[in-house]
């Protein structure tokens, strides 16, 4: 009868790992991997069965109409949402299933740039980029950290704003500041919330040549929410066409033109 | 039907706002502790407040001095306005209205900060960053707005007694200590420490209401300005129901 019981609880622990921590990506250099994901709001299915890979170094923008559950998606990838089933890992670990602080472990090595930019109001610029800084627990000196903020905001471009309030900034000069908040961590993966979203095509434009720029010299992998086309010509090297809540169309942006399919093709009409 | 609605509507606010301060209460002494935070908002919620607080307060000492002079003229118990008014303000006058000011003042800005943060993904930026935004943003302002509106409360009572012997004086000659001898020897501990202690549910209502308005606003702008909205509404109304309960229980309890 013991030996019933060992082996029963063998099995957990066995199966436990297997879902939790021990998977190891199918791909060798895939950095996040969805399976089967399903997320609705009532009766509204915004995914399903939705299944994605992110290798490490590559750029894949997510296009899809407005409502598609684009930005779901990325909430839930970092962990601002929870999935209603299927499995998300990062770095090879099951996001839905570690504690918190291994969570906050994997959202250090993660940039998210919001689509509103999510500065804090209350807060100067150099305030913005310690924060994330300061609340990962990264022991730095003082002297480091003020290294840090001019590197990120040179990356950006905007080093004479260290002093100023995001209410003192322009849109552009904004979601640049965001840009660096994300960056000051060094994240190894980026993800973007549609980033050209309420910017100027020349603004635009300027944000989608940063974000190439910081791919190249940092060489993060990212997952771009965007409908611009701008954005899925520069920076994609894979795009994939989210159409009721599932991967329609996962191909470069070359191949995606060439596409007859009219539910991939009313994106580049 | 219109009630019915009504009454779910007000259910579910009632069950949320419950679950909320659960929430709250659960994450209070878990660490991490964010003193840094906290007493930030200790500078916010009880310094900034002061002078708003300090000047209702000694108008309210002073008016409420004149309106009672005539009436305590009539019955010829003028010497006693100093007893009498020092027991209004102490015991309940300088209490719930200064939790009221702190209600309109630090309750919509609560409210009001939150929801913006809200609509605009700064609660989830921060979520992100790695910190715990309800411990970060509600425990720490729930938590000063406590602990600060007793001490205004105490500070209001002092000049409101101030304005109230210069209402004295307008039309007669009560020196400083005569005053203040006159306000203590009628005042026991019985009055101020039940009106002590229900300052604390006052604070607690203001910060947690604005708070569970503000974190869970929605519908852009006009959320932020509903939630800013309601937070004063729903916390002036807590207020006077604690008031009324506190009436209650210090009867039963013989402090009357």
């Amino acid at each position: 009868m013991y030996l019933g019981l060992i082996k029963i609880k063998i099995r957990m622990i066995v199966q436990e790992e297997i879902e939790n921590k021990t998977i190891k990506p199918i791909n060798k250099e895939a950095v996040i991997i969805i399976r089967h994901l399903y997320k609705s709001f009532g009766s509204n299915h915004v995914l399903v069965d939705f299944n994605l890979e992110l290798n490490k170094g590559e750029a894949v923008v997510v296009l899809g109409k407005s409502g598609s559950g684009k930005s779901v998606l990325i909430k839930c990838i970092i962990g601002l949402m929870k999935p209603d089933k299927g499995t998300i890992e990062m770095f090879g670990k099951n996001i839905g299933s570690i504690k918190n602080d291994e969570l906050d472990k994997i959202r250090a090595k993660v940039g998210f740039l919001f689509q509103s930019n999510a500065l804090y109001d209350s807060m100067t610029v150099r305030e913005n980029l310690e924060f994330p800084l300061r609340r990962h627990w990264i022991k730095v000196s003082q002297e480091e950290v003020n290294a840090m903020v001019q590197d990120a905001l040179e990356d950006v471009g905007l080093k004479h704003t260290v002093d100023m309030m995001p209410a003192e900034l322009s849109g552009g000069m904004r979601k640049r500041i965001a840009l660096a908040r994300t960056l000051i961590l060094k994240p190894e993966i980026i993800l973007y919330d549609e980033p050209t979203t309420g910017l100027d095509p020349i603004t635009g434009k300027e944000i989608i040549g940063l974000m190439k720029k910081i791919q190249d010299k940092y060489h993060t992998s990212s997952i771009i929410i965007s409908h611009d086309m701008n954005c899925l010509r520069m920076a994609s090297d894979r795009v994939i066409v989210l159409v009721d809540g599932t991967c329609y169309a996962n191909e470069s942006y070359e191949q995606l033109l060439k596409i007859t399919d009219p539910k991939v093709k009313q994106f580049f009409e | 039907m219109p009630l019915a609605h009504n009454l779910k509507l007000f259910l579910t606010e009632a069950g949320g706002m419950s679950r909320f301060t659960g929430r709250l209460f659960r994450q209070w002494f878990r660490p991490r502790y964010e003193f840094a935070e906290f007493f930030r908002q200790c500078f916010i919620i009880g310094y900034k407040s002061l002078p708003l607080v300090g000047l209702t307060a000694f108008i309210m000492g002073l008016v409420l001095t004149m309106q009672l002079r005539p009436s305590m003229m009539d019955y010829g118990v003028e010497s006693q306005l100093p007893a009498i008014i020092g027991i209004a303000i102490v015991r309940e006058v300088g209490p719930v209205i200064t939790a009221l000011i702190f209600a309109g003042k630090i309750g919509s800005s609560i409210g009001a900060e939150l929801g913006s943060m809200k609509v605009t993904e700064q609660i989830d930026a921060m979520e992100v960053s790695g910190t715990n935004p309800f411990k970060y943003l509600v425990v720490t302002r729930v938590l000063a707005s406590t602990l600060m509106l007793p001490v205004l409360v105490m500070l209001g009572d002092a000049i409101s007694l101030y304005g109230s012997w210069l209402g004295v004086n307008i039309r007669g000659d009560t020196s400083f200590s005569l005053f203040w001898t006159q306000v203590f020897d009628n005042l026991s501990f019985n009055d101020v420490i039940p009106a002590f202690i229900k300052s604390f549910f006052f604070g607690f209502a203001v910060g947690i209401v604005g708070c569970y308005k503000g974190y869970n606003s929605s519908k852009g702008t006009e959320g932020v300005g509903r939630s800013a909205n309601s937070a004063v509404v729903v916390s002036s109304i807590l207020i006077f129901v604690i008031d009324l309960l506190a009436v209650q229980i210090t009867d039963v309890l013989g402090f009357n």
